[in-house]
């Protein structure tokens, strides 16, 4: 991790004094464990508190829309993906970017580890190769790094940067053999009102702070329609009908543009597993239409393309 | 003033009188988090928590609340008249808040419940809730309720305060309500002396604990228009996502706004809580929004916790010190890391 961060300060460095970029965007360290800051360095000397390691989970792809300036920035896996589809999607040049590609090892599970300490408190976090070493008053924990992933990151297949200009890492193997959706099968053998029961109790603890919504690069409308104000569209209570509405409309709009980067689940303030809406949606799209968002460039969405061979199984 | 000690055998006994006297919150393990939650039984409160995920001040300030209900039926002779919604007033009592959350209140009593200006169902739910607190022995590495003119045994914002001195509870009443509900407990003892000196050490022990974390006063003394127009914004700003997690999290954060909800021939009037986070918040019906940037909103509410309130009510911080918003940011924006930078900025013109 030491290794990913002297490079990443390098590039950094280089790419401003050479005034390559205006800026770069990776992070900083937090100022609480298990969480790192996104970070924008504007000049050589910030560079230096750019930082790398398992807390990094945030998707940076998020802070690109609508910039007008030259970026360089890291990017995980899915951070890549995601700067894919904010290319496809015009949001941003290919010509305006430097992206520093971190292949990924995954990241940690900030919520699953802190449940694991049970209310004691970290003064100190290391993390080696596959091991989480924490230790603290009464507190001395070695914990398997591969087991306190992120639920997304344990099952991800694209660790690995898609599209770079550098990489501040050597590329990593990636997952064979995951199956990546056990719990979406499951779901799906449910009846009707029990999928709508897992459902309600699923976000029954939504408070509606949209941080789902604000995390995710994918979602950078102008406007959201849930703050579409003439007329409303969605009312803002946590009325089931009212919560459900929300996550049923967000979900369906990541259909086919989801990269699964986690970060929705990540920033919950309440630990609401969003992931399960979206997860669904990405299972269909790569059934039905074999396509993967952010994979490829040059390559059109899956729900913006006609093809004459695509399925239409659902005209009855 | 009445103080009584309860032990920690006889405590879910205790739990149980004031069950039978009226409803009773507590923290409650659920799922990932402690929330506060009604108890069904003396068991289900769990004391060894340090505190809730979300702040109680939906106890008088709902997020979600039908106000007034109305009939809009052309043939109804109350068409259009707002009739109040029907609130549960009866007497509860919320056992084990922090002394920060209660402390909150006082602070939002300024918005909801001055001379001038009474808000019916915060009055009337604060005035039926009884708050018993519970000092915190350990405070978390992310409070700094000592630096915001509170503190882990704080008790000016609760009816009674309860100080875990390891076998036992020393409880002891701060208002005439909270005399009135520790006499009406049976069956508990004085509090012992050794119990009574082991309180002043943890006292002491959680304090020091935590130390000043920071110091407001440098924030005081600036002019508004210096902070106001400060460069720290353009770095604090950058990582935000102007999601709604840290007002929503916060206990003094009590901003809303009003809806009408209509279906057919009837409507309702509710209230919701709102953020200044979001965008919406400030748009005005002309289409003008005087907070259209990130930028502006991300310092409206520092602002608003650390300079615009203590400058307008002249009673400290619109912060406790809680540390929600540190560990619920889902980017890491830290109010204490805020707050310093506000201190120490120099004020250059850009």
């Amino acid at each position: 991790m030491q290794a990913y961060t002297e490079r990443i300060r390098e590039a950094a460095k280089r790419l401003l004094s050479d005034e390559k970029v205006d800026v770069v965007i990776g992070f900083r360290k937090g100022t609480i464990p298990f969480m790192n800051e996104p970070y924008l360095a504007k000049t050589p000397e910030q560079v230096d508190q750019l930082v790398w390691d398992g807390n990094c989970g945030v998707n940076l792809a998020n802070y690109l829309p609508r910039r007008t300036d030259r970026i360089a920035v890291v990017a995980k896996g899915c951070d890549s993906r995601n700067i894919v589809e904010h290319i496809v999607e015009n949001q941003i040049k290919r010509e305006q970017l430097h992206i520093l590609g971190a292949p990924c090892k995954g990241m940690m599970d900030k919520r699953r580890i802190n449940a694991e300490l049970k209310g004691r408190e970290p003064s100190s976090v290391e993390e080696t190769g596959s091991e989480i070493k924490i230790k603290g008053q009464d507190l001395d924990l070695t914990l398997s790094r591969s087991e306190f992933l992120q639920e997304n990151c344990a099952i991800c297949i694209h660790r690995n940067p898609v599209i770079y200009d550098d990489l501040v890492g050597d590329l990593v193997e990636e997952q064979k053999d995951v199956d990546r959706y056990a719990d979406v099968r499951k779901v799906e053998a449910m009846s009707s009102e029990d999928k709508w029961q897992y459902f309600d109790d699923l976000i029954s603890t939504c408070i509606r702070c949209y941080a789902c919504r604000n995390a995710c690069p994918a979602c950078y409308c102008p406007t959201c329609f849930v703050d579409e104000s003439r007329p409303q569209w969605v009312g803002k209570t946590i009325d089931p009908t009212d919560t459900r509405t929300f996550h049923f409309l967000r979900a369906y709009h990541l259909a086919g543009r989801c990269t699964d980067c986690g970060a929705c689940e990540r920033s919950c303030p309440v630990g609401i597993k969003v992931r399960q809406f979206t997860k669904k949606l990405e299972k269909d799209v790569k059934e039905l239409f074999d396509y993967e968002a952010g994979i490829n460039p040059d390559m059109r969405p899956a729900l913006d393309f006609h093809r004459p061979d695509d399925p239409q199984g659902f005209i009855k | 003033m009445s103080e009584i000690y309860i032990s920690k055998e006889k405590f879910p006994e205790v739990v149980g009188q004031l069950m039978s006297h009226g409803r009773v919150y507590g923290p409650v393990f659920q799922g990932q988090y402690h929330e506060f939650a009604r108890l069904d039984k003396p068991e289900d409160i769990d004391l060894s928590f340090q505190n809730t995920r979300l702040s109680p001040k939906d106890f008088f300030h709902p997020h979600s609340e039908r106000m007034f209900t109305y009939s809009l039926a052309k043939d109804d002779p109350e068409r259009c008249i707002l009739k109040e919604a029907p609130k549960d007033y009866s007497t509860k009592v919320v056992l084990g808040i922090r002394p920060c959350d209660a402390k909150a209140f006082q602070l939002d009593d300024r918005n909801f419940d001055t001379e001038t200006i009474k808000d019916p169902w915060w009055v009337q739910r604060r005035k039926s809730t009884i708050l018993v607190g519970l000092a915190c022995n350990s405070p978390c590495s992310t409070c700094f309720c000592t630096s915001m003119d509170t503190g882990p045994f704080d008790a000016s914002g609760l009816d009674v305060l309860m100080v875990d001195v390891g076998d036992g509870y020393v409880a002891r009443s701060v208002t005439e309500k909270g005399r009135e509900c520790i006499s009406s407990i049976k069956g508990v003892q004085t509090v012992p002396a050794q119990a009574a000196e082991k309180e002043g050490q943890l006292k002491k022990t959680a304090e020091e604990s935590m130390g000043k974390v920071l110091d407001m006063k440098p924030i005081y003394e600036k002019k508004t228009l210096e902070l106001f127009h400060d460069p720290l914004w353009e770095e604090v700003h950058f990582s935000c996502i102007n999601c709604g997690t840290c007002t929503f999290a916060c206990p003094t954060c009590w901003c809303f706004d009003i809806q009408d909800e209509v279906q057919g021939d009837s409507g309702d009037r509710l209230r919701l809580w709102d953020s200044c986070m979001f965008p919406l918040f400030t748009f005005h019906g002309s289409g003008h929004n005087p907070r259209s940037q990130k930028i502006q909103r991300v310092r409206q509410r520092f602002m608003h916790k650390l300079k615009y309130y203590p400058e307008k009510y002249g009673n400290g911080p619109a912060c406790v010190g809680c540390g929600r918003c540190v560990k619920a940011c889902p980017v890491n924006i830290d109010i204490r890391h805020v707050a310093r930078l506000m201190s120490t900025s120099c004020s250059c013109p850009a």
